[in-house]
């Protein structure tokens, strides 16, 4: 094993630092897409307010992009869409979701936990535009016939599927952050005489705390950002209505809708861009806002 | 009697934590050397930079010399790849890779480039004999080496380094984790394998230095107190804390 | 005493039933796709093109489109992906450098699809010149499904426990061999089951896919990866909302939607059994 020695380890010494470079250059790209991503976006819809102003777009009531008398480009209707359908999801997903935490952490049995584990997860891996469709036949269907609407496809049925689809998400953080909450915490309750509820009501779920509300952060960001279920669920009229039952638009299916038909380098499209920008803030400030929480949360609640 | 290995003011720290500090002492070669003291004097760290296993630990700051042969291991030419096939370790608690048990003892040999079967072969049962292992897996060479025992895996490991052909066996506490049986195994072993190779054990287990080795040093808070022929220090200590290490004031 | 256990078994029950409730949605909704669209499904309907816009015929073309986006994607994201996380995990130091990259995969991962979509409309399709396109469809994809890879590879690389990379480096392999021969070895279950959970991922995608890679109608199969593609999630969206007779061809959306909804479930119980199998049989 001696001879060539010195000769081999020159050669493998090479390989190794070409070797240690080449994964160097792939982990980096990652950092480049994203800020390729930002640029990219930003770039674009800065440009659209050379003749948007900031505040006609932020506080503007009415999205008439294509209108031929006056093109209007106010994203109130919009926004106030993904916040309605968002707010009823999200008042939806959450107890359920924290519910079900429980219930899977908790109280199920481990045969029980085997199943309900897998389904959760395959709940998750529904494609959007299935649940865009079931909303769109069925959903809305039955919606109708509960509530005699007029709109068949509104806000209520945006929010209910996009409740669905927010579930397993908060499902699979919460419970995280239910079973690590340590054996010692609740073996003391119960040794204090605390039934199996009340330990699970005056210790863990307190304890978990910061990881559920990382789990409803991070469930807000996910529905803010869903597209396509929405965009076959809520009707798509750019109204402002506060009527959960009439029809609403999104930011996420405005971008999908209008991108196909826009002229290359027009003002609708660098709105477009600017809709894209603004959606990106929201749901990266949540993301943000999650990490904070559940680093605070490593750190001090064991 | 030559030199194997010399340390010239080895020191080493973590951080702001200094854990050795200027080590300066000769490991013959063929003789086997004890590292003894109480928990946290820096025996692990010492045994630990002869072949620059420290280094895998953040934050690690090594100063001074280590000469094997001669040559400063820490020199910027030293390839660490050759040293770490010179100068072998055994870990406190066995660990045999999750592989078959020729697959382990062949690890070594195949990275380094020997690939035929035959070679293999006679590698393989050459070390697990050198680890008084052989007659015990020679029928079950292919099953996992996760299904031997603690004493078995440990003898395994020791196969695993002889198959690398080093010149040195370091052995940081390698019976700690063990029963008395699987130890005695172990140190017999440490004893015929000083013949052939410079071995260095590091134990908590002072009765353990005592049967086993040529050579104690003895280290306290990272310092090197006293280094001698294991007759020499055990039975007439220089040094009054070694004294009182010795007769158990401390551990 | 008794009081509190009661309570406690009360609460208890609502919870079992608010669970299976939610379970019971998610199967009511797959019934309600089987048993309308489960007569249309022949083998007619997967190997034939469409016909008679679309009323008629096959959905073959969509199929291979999303096979060919999917793989697309997945045959950058696999070897990027991996890459970046044996980087990482293994030769990364502690640093400025480590957290802005483990910073910027998470964004990724919270980017929404349509923002993706956005990008890859403006830099692939526009900017680069690359048209609607498979190409431009799988680069998009393949960005979307990046963060997944990585996350998943580094925490499979993650459990491997370090006794093993140390025993290695210890016998005096390198580096690179140690990882080669002791670690991805061990860690490449979960890398599979990573990489197979970003393949449903992207097969089910449908805002990106409209907007770089998708047409609603193309009876014959692209030639090239600069050719556009029908896919199969784009393809539900159109016949749901888009086509000229959207009452009349129901039957043949359900068809559609129960082909993809069974090829990304199965994907998805794949890696969850090879997931739970790997767990079983490990012995470290």
């Amino acid at each position: 094993m001696e001879e060539n020695w010195a000769k081999k380890i020159r050669g493998l010494n090479l390989k190794e630092f070409l070797i240690e470079k080449l994964l160097f250059a792939s982990a980096t790209i990652s950092i480049i897409v994203v800020i390729l991503i930002f640029f990219f976006l930003f770039s674009q819809g800065a440009l659209a307010f050379r003749e948007i102003s900031i505040p006609d777009f932020l506080f503007g009531q009415s999205w008439q992009p294509t209108s031929v008398i006056k093109p209007e480009f106010g994203a109130v209707p919009l926004v106030y869409g993904t916040m309605v359908v968002t707010f009823i999801a999200m008042a939806i997903s959450v107890p359920i979701g924290i519910i079900i935490a429980v219930y899977i952490a908790e109280v199920a049995n481990p045969i029980e936990k085997e199943i309900l584990k897998p389904i959760v997860e395959l709940l998750a891996g529904v494609p959007s535009v299935v649940y865009g469709f079931f909303a769109l036949v069925t959903l809305a269907a039955w919606i109708q016939q509960l509530t005699g609407t007029n709109s068949r496809l509104n806000a209520l049925n945006g929010g209910i599927v996009l409740a669905i689809m927010v579930i397993p998400t908060i499902v699979s953080l919460a419970e995280d952050a239910i079973t690590s909450v340590p054996r010692e915490y609740r073996e003391g309750s119960m040794a204090l005489g605390a039934s199996k509820w009340e330990t699970i009501r005056n210790v863990v779920l307190p304890s978990a705390a910061p990881g559920i509300l990382a789990a409803t952060l991070l469930g807000f960001g996910r529905a803010v950002g869903e597209t396509m279920a929405v965009l076959m669920a809520t009707g798509n009229a750019t109204i402002v209505n506060f009527n959960i039952l009439d029809s609403v638009r999104t930011m996420t299916a405005t971008i999908v809708i209008e991108t196909p038909e826009v002229a290359f380098g027009s003002l609708h499209y660098h709105a477009l861009f600017a809709v894209a920008v603004f959606l990106f803030a929201i749901t990266f400030a949540f993301n943000y806002l999650a990490g904070v929480v559940m680093r605070r949360f490593r750190r001090t609640g064991r | 009697m030559s030199t194997k290995i010399e340390t010239r003011d080895l020191s080493v720290s973590f951080g702001d934590v200094q854990a050795i500090k200027s080590i300066s002492m000769k490991i013959l070669a063929n003789r086997a050397t004890a590292v003894i003291g109480p928990s946290g004097c820096g025996k692990s760290t010492f045994i630990k930079s002869l072949n620059r296993m420290n280094e895998l630990t953040l934050n690690s700051q090594t100063t001074g010399e280590v000469l094997l042969d001669g040559e400063n291991i820490y020199g910027n030419n030293y390839d660490v790849v050759t040293l770490r096939k010179k100068v072998g370790m055994i870990f406190q608690k066995p660990n045999p890779f999750p592989k078959s048990v020729y697959d382990n003892v062949a690890y070594g040999p195949r990275v380094h480039g020997i690939h035929k079967k035959e070679a293999l072969d006679r590698i393989v049962q050459e070390n697990l004999k050198k680890a008084a292992l052989w007659d015990e897996v020679s029928d079950r060479l292919h099953p996992s080496a996760m299904g031997l025992s603690g004493g078995q895996q440990q003898r395994l490991c020791i196969a695993r380094t002889l198959a690398v052909e080093p010149e040195v066996i370091l052995m940081d506490e390698p019976c700690s984790a063990l029963d008395p049986i699987a130890t005695a195994k172990i140190e017999g072993l440490m004893r015929t394998l000083s013949t052939e190779y410079s071995v260095v054990v590091v134990t908590h287990n002072m009765q353990q230095a005592a049967r086993v080795s040529d050579y104690t040093a003895f280290l306290y808070l990272g310092e090197l107190i006293e280094y001698g022929s294991t007759k020499d220090i055990f039975e007439n200590p220089k040094n009054e804390l070694t004294e009182k290490y010795l007769i158990g004031k401390f551990g | 005493m008794n009081i509190k256990l009661l309570k406690q078994r009360i609460y208890f029950q609502i919870f079992r039933i608010t669970t299976a409730s939610v379970i019971l949605f998610l199967f009511l909704m797959i019934w309600t796709f089987i048993s309308n669209g489960i007569g249309v499904i022949d083998w007619t309907f997967l190997t034939d093109i469409p016909r008679r816009g679309m009323t008629e015929g096959g959905i073959f073309p969509a199929i291979v489109g999303t096979i060919y986006l999917t793989l697309g994607a997945v045959a950058f994201a696999l070897p990027v992906g991996v890459a970046s996380a044996i980087y990482l995990v293994e030769y990364a130091h502690e640093g400025r450098l480590l957290r802005m990259i483990n910073s910027a995969i998470i964004n990724l991962a919270g980017v929404p699809s349509i923002v993706h979509g956005l990008f890859g409309f403006g830099l692939f399709v526009i900017f680069l010149n690359l048209g609607t396109s498979i190409l431009s469809g799988s680069l998009t994809l393949f960005l979307m499904i990046l963060p997944i890879v990585i996350s998943a590879s580094r925490e499979a690389l993650l459990s491997v426990p370090k006794s093993f990379r140390e025993g290695s480096l210890a016998l005096g392999a390198s580096k690179w061999q140690t990882i080669r021969h002791n670690v991805l070895p061990y860690a490449l279950p979960g890398i599979l089951t990573g990489t197979i959970l970003a393949v449903a991922r992207a097969a089910g995608e449908t805002a990106p896919i409209i907007l770089t890679a998708a047409f609603f109608f193309r009876p014959t199969l692209p030639k090239s990866m600069l050719d556009g593609t029908m896919a199969l999630a784009s393809h539900i969206y159109y016949m749901a909302t888009q086509h000229p007779n959207i009452a009349l061809v129901r039957p043949l959306t359900y068809g559609s939607v129960l082909v993809l909804l069974g090829i990304v479930l199965s994907l998805n119980l794949v890696a969850i059994v090879i997931r739970t199998r790997h767990r079983r049989r490990k012995n470290w």
